[in-house]
This record gives C-alpha cells, structure tokens and sequence, in this order.
C-alpha cells in the first residue's frame, strides 16, 4: 500500500452531553491525515489536537480496534461503520476518503441505544436480550470428552457463521425501522443449530424476541439493508429461521 | 411460551403482514385470469358470462367478505407497524444513504401501499358500486333490461378516458413494486426460507410482479386503443 500525501478533511460530528440533551452538530478539521491511519487513529489525532486547545475531545467507543468487539459504533455518510462493506469503524482507513472530503459522522440512532454521550451509545438492549434466553443451561460437572456428541458438519459451519456476530447493532443502526432482527436471529440460530440448544430453542426464541420488542426495536421489513451493512455478513436465513421457530414455538405451546 | 402475546409481538404482527400479502396475492391471480377473458375479444361475452359466475356463485360472494378482511387488516397492520417503526428512531439520520443497502422500493412500502389503496378506492367505485349497489348492470347482454349494460360496457366507457387509463397504468407500476419486494418478504416473513427452494422463490416473484400488473394495465389500454372491442 503506497503512502500518498496526507489529506485535510472536514469533519460534522453529532455532540451531544447525555441521553437527556439534544444534540447538535459541530464541525472540526483533521489536518494532516495519512490515508493509513484507521478512522478511530483520525479521530485521535482530531481529539489530541482539541485536548492541547484546552477544548472537549469527541466522545467515541472503541476496545479492540480489530473488528471483533463491536465497540466502535459510527454512522458515517449515512451508512454504519462507512462506505466499506464487511467491516466496523476501526478496520475503515482513511484511503477510503478524498483530501478534501466532509464527512459527516453520526451515532446509532435508535430509541433501544440511547446516546450516552456524542457518538457513544448505549447498547446495553442488546445485553438484556441475551440475558432473556441467549444462553444454554448446563449442569457442569466434570469436563465431557471431546466430541462424544457428534454435530454434522454443514450444521456446525452454520452456527459459526451465526456465532460471529460481535453485536455492534450496525444491523439496527442501518434498519430504516431499527430492527434488531438480525443481531437476535444471530443468537437464536448460534443456539438452536446445535444439539446442546436445541433442547431450549422454543422458549428461548420466544423470550428473545420479547425482549427484543419490549426494548423497543422496530419490525423488520426486509429490506436487507442490515445484511448488507453487517461487518460480519450475519445471512438474512437466519431471521427466517427465528420467525419460524417463533411461529412453531407459538403453535405448539401448551398455555 | 403462551399464545396471548403473540399478535402483539414483532414477529406476529409481521406474520398478519405476510399471511394477509399472500392471500391478496393469490386474490390477485384469479382477478386477473377472470378479467383477462377480455382478451378472448369476442365483444365482451365470455368475460361478461365469468363476471356473472363470480357475482352469483356464493362461495365466491363469502370470498368476497373475506378479501375484505384481508385488505383491512393488511392496511391496519401496515399503519400500526409503521407508526411502531417511526417510534423506534425518534431522531432521524442527518445523512443517510440508503441505496447503498436496499432497493428503494423495499423502502417505500408504505407509500406504494398507499398509492394501491387509493388506487382501490377509485377502482371499487368505478366497478365494484355499480354492480352492487346500482341496478345499471346485467349479468349479459340476453338478459339486460332496457337501459341496462353489462360489465364490459361499463369497462368499454370507464377506460374512454385517457386520464383514467393513465391512472390505471401508473397505479400497477405501484402494484409491480410493492409486489417486487412484497412477494418474497412473506416468504421471509413467514421463516419459508431453503437454500434451495427461495432463489427458486424469487425469481417467480419477480415474473408474477411483472407480468400479472402488466396484463392489468394492458386492459385499459387495450381498450382505450380499441384493440378489444
Ligand atoms: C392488492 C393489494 C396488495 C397486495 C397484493 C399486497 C401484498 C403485500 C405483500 C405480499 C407484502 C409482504 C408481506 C411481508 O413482508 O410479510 C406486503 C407488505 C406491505 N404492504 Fe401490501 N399489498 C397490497 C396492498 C397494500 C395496501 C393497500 C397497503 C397500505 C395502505 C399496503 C402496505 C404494505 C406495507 C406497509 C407492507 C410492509 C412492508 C413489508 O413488510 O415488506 N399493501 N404487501
Ligand atoms: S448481526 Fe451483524 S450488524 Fe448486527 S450486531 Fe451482529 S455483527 Fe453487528
Ligand atoms: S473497536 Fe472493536 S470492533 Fe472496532
């Protein structure tokens, strides 16, 4: 990757001082950046540059900066984590922009992720759904041997694939309903594929997805775009597969 | 696990969405079969003699109160949900970009639904009422009563008109879309989804969006350009 000049950009960044407050947008210049720093590495350099003016740096999440965190949740040109598919804000360089590009960079907005502060937000939603059924209850005794239960092959893949879900919420930032569809079809197909969570899947997708609609996410409409804007490409047969199991499990059940 | 929540939950108001969507589709095949018997062009007498079965035949008629349901619940389903969907972003996207992850009509349901059941309106009153509720039609020519006409008369004189005929053929261009995304979405909706059996599912939506709105429109204009007599 050959190093061209470094670029001046204009940045319209969403402040906002708590969830109770209305936010506004301020502008800021990012003087002098590489096109290979990472759009959090830009951020930094903007943030040093406001904090040795004495003025309030830009508020933001991150952890790992490697894209399995989920942390870095920036809307950005109208879209979550960026122009680029298949990867969250911390993998974005800025060869991705122009020199003289404004970019405009927004939080999440949905009512189940209120705004904690600037662009950070609170997703803590996504923790009470998984603490609702995303989970498989175990006995633990001793350790079991190694594959003594014995899953299929295509059926292990496409629970991997469900478990990579880092639960970022680009998949309701991007909903034009702000359904967390995907992200808790995710969790309920991660389970529900394989032996050990078979066993619960009824009533753990239905005390998911009330979870999911008490927290106050939109209805899904399908209109793909949270498959599309996935940095972990979360497939859309997972959502049908939990309308499905949702609609047997309401059909079956007892009470 | 309990069935009392179910139609207030996401996924059952949705499920009302997709059951309701299908069955105006599967409405929508024999309303376009029975029509197309203009095409015969035999002076409107074979259609004429389908309108009389369908106007006659009484589990036609039950059918009849049922599409009624089924469209009142589609559209109450599709207010509530979008009133619930607007709830759940207070503050909207100052920027926001959302052909890069959708097609725009899979984002304007809401709207082409609205354009179709304005388009209904006018439709049921041009049709529907007058075979109903006014005494102006016969089943066919044989039996009309002096001043009386039959069905395709009535179509004959509805599409002389060019702005009707443009309003006809614009309102199945709203059809052809909200059909484009609808008819696969039920599927999604209702968790019919295979690796091998949805593209299969897809691309007969795609046919049906296309071919079943164009055969409509081709009646006012057949008409209109006095290809049918
Ligand atoms: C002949 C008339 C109609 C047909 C055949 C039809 C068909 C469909 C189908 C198949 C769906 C997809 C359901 C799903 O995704 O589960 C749908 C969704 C929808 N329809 Fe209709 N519809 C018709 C009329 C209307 C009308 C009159 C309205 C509104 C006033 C409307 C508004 C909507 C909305 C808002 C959706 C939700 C979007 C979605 O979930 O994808 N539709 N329709
Ligand atoms: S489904 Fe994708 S977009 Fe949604 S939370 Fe999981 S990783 Fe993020
Ligand atoms: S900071 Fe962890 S995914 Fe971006």
């Amino acid at each position: 990757m050959s190093t061209t000049s470094n670029m001046n950009l204009t940045l319209k960044v969403w402040k906002q001082k708590n969830k109770d407050t209305k936010g506004k947008f301020e502008t800021y210049n990012a003087k002098g950046i590489s096109p290979d720093m990472s759009f959090l590495e830009m951020f930094d350099v903007v943030n040093e540059g406001l904090i040795s003016d004495g003025k309030e740096p830009i508020a933001f999440d991150h952890d790992c900066r490697e894209g399995i965190c989920g942390m870095c949740s920036m809307y950005i040109n109208g879209r979550p984590h960026g122009p680029k598919q298949g990867v969250t804000t911390c993998q974005l360089h800025m060869r991705s922009f122009k020199d003289g590009d404004t970019i405009v960079v927004e939080p999440w907005r949905s009512a189940a992720f209120p705004v904690i502060k600037d662009l950070a937000v609170d997703r803590s939603s996504f923790d009470r759904i998984m603490a609702a059924g995303g989970f498989v209850s175990v006995n633990t005794g001793n350790a079991k041997d190694a594959n003594n239960i014995l899953i299929p092959k295509p059926e292990a893949d496409e629970a991997f694939e469900a478990a990579a879900c880092i639960g970022c919420g680009a998949c309701v930032a991007a909903c034009k309903n702000s359904s967390a569809m995907l992200f808790v079809s995710a969790k309920v197909s991660q389970l529900a594929l394989l032996p050990q969570g078979k066993i619960e899947a009824q009533q753990r997708v239905w005390d998911m997805v009330h979870q999911m609609d008490e927290e106050g996410f939109g209805n899904c409409t399908n209109t793909g775009a949270c498959e599309a804007e996935c940095p972990k490409s979360i497939s859309l047969e997972n959502i049908a597969r939990m309308n499905r199991e949702y609609l047997i499990s309401t059909a079956i059940s007892k009470k | 696990m309990s069935n009392s929540g179910f139609l207030k939950s996401s996924i059952g108001k949705k499920f009302l969405m997709g059951i309701t969507g299908l069955f105006l589709i599967s409405f929508l095949i024999v309303h376009c079969f029975v029509n197309a018997l203009i095409f015969i062009n035999d002076g409107g007498h074979t259609f004429d003699l389908g309108c009389e079965f369908m106007g006659t035949n009484w589990i036609i008629r039950a059918m009849e109160i049922v599409l009624f349901a089924g469209i009142i619940l589609h559209i109450f389903q599709a207010l509530i949900l979008t009133l619930d969907n607007r709830k759940a972003r207070p503050i909207q996207y100052d920027s926001y970009d959302g052909a890069a992850n959708s097609k725009w009509y899979s984002r304007w349901m809401g709207l082409l639904g609205t354009l179709i059941l304005m388009f209904l309106i006018i439709h049921l009153s041009h049709f529907w009422i007058v075979s109903r509720f006014t005494n102006h039609l016969a089943h066919t020519k044989e039996h009309a009563l002096p001043g009386q006409e039959t069905m395709f008369d009535e179509m004959k004189e509805t599409f002389e008109n060019l702005w009707v005929v443009i309003l006809y053929s614009l309102s199945m261009v709203s059809l052809g879309y909200h059909l484009l995304h609808g008819f696969q979405s039920a599927f999604q909706t209702l968790g019919l989804n295979h690796k091998k059996y949805t593209p299969l599912i897809k691309k007969i939506g795609v046919a049906f969006s296309i071919i079943v709105p164009l055969i409509f429109a081709l009646m006012p204009i057949s008409i209109y350009m006095e290809w049918i007599k």
